[in-house]
């Protein structure tokens, strides 16, 4: 049977546990599904946060996602694959970005998934700026700083780093 | 060709896109990014540490030293922070 695949970048929030259902749905052979959800927190770097704006490049966001999702794809013997990112004005307690991963094993879609997630940090343009929250002192919009432990994580996927 | 520029480097520069035709000579991303940075005060603002800027040709990642020539679009940005 061939492998399902959802990608789509979206305003709205979205229900994890319908996107995962839709992809089992009429499916003997998936034996494991992986959800990970990424939510909005309330601080960022100690600071407490107001809310987040998550800019994106339209066409290269979507376009780059479902680039990651075929190389999962090849990798693991998946059945199927939904990734939700969410853009726009955020506030904490809100869900990001969604990531669900289906196999007949479960080694499979924990790693498929955990994979998704470090390219998706990484490699999707996306990106994020909070606003904090002001408590006698005019509220900030700040960009948040690429993380050298997030690029890490992508790179242990590849012994040698692809092309920027 | 049409540039693209997002987050920080969009907001230096002051724009989101514009139409430009790079002089005869300008045939790398590195070459255009040091080209526009003597655009002005809001260019060289936006690309005062090229080494940390990202790039894009027609919607793919590249590297600083890739060519431009056949780029229909090509876009600018710091480093990711999705997910």
């Amino acid at each position: 049977m061939q492998m399902a695949a959802t990608v789509r970048l979206q305003c709205e929030p979205f229900d994890a546990g319908s996107e995962a259902a839709k992809l089992r749905r009429g499916r003997g052979d998936i034996g494991a599904v992986v959800t990970f959800t990424g939510i909005c927190r309330q601080d960022e770097a100690g600071a407490p946060l107001a809310a987040m704006t998550l800019e994106h490049y339209p066409g290269m966001a979507e376009a780059e996602i479902v680039r990651h999702v075929e190389a999962a794809e090849r990798r693991w013997p998946l059945l199927g694959v939904a990734v939700v990112h969410r853009y726009g004005r955020l506030e904490p307690g809100e869900e990001i970005v969604l990531v669900v991963t289906a196999a007949a094993h479960r080694q499979d879609a924990f790693a498929a998934a955990e994979f998704l997630m470090d390219y998706l940090k990484t490699r999707a343009p996306f990106w994020k700026q909070v606003e904090l929250a002001g408590s006698g002192r005019p509220r900030g919009k700040i960009w948040v700083d690429a993380k050298q432990s997030d690029d890490a994580l992508a790179d242990r996927w590849t012994p040698r780093r692809a092309a920027e | 060709m049409k540039l693209r520029y997002f987050a920080w480097v969009r907001e230096r520069i002051g724009k989101p896109e514009e139409e430009i035709e790079p002089p005869a000579g300008i045939a790398t991303v590195s070459d255009l990014m040091i080209w526009l940075s003597q655009r002005g005060e809001e260019y060289a603002h936006a690309f005062e540490n090229p080494t940390v800027i990202r790039a894009a040709i027609d919607r793919a990642h590249v590297r600083a030293d890739a060519a431009i020539l056949g780029a229909r679009e090509i876009a600018f940005f710091p480093p990711m922070t999705g997910g």
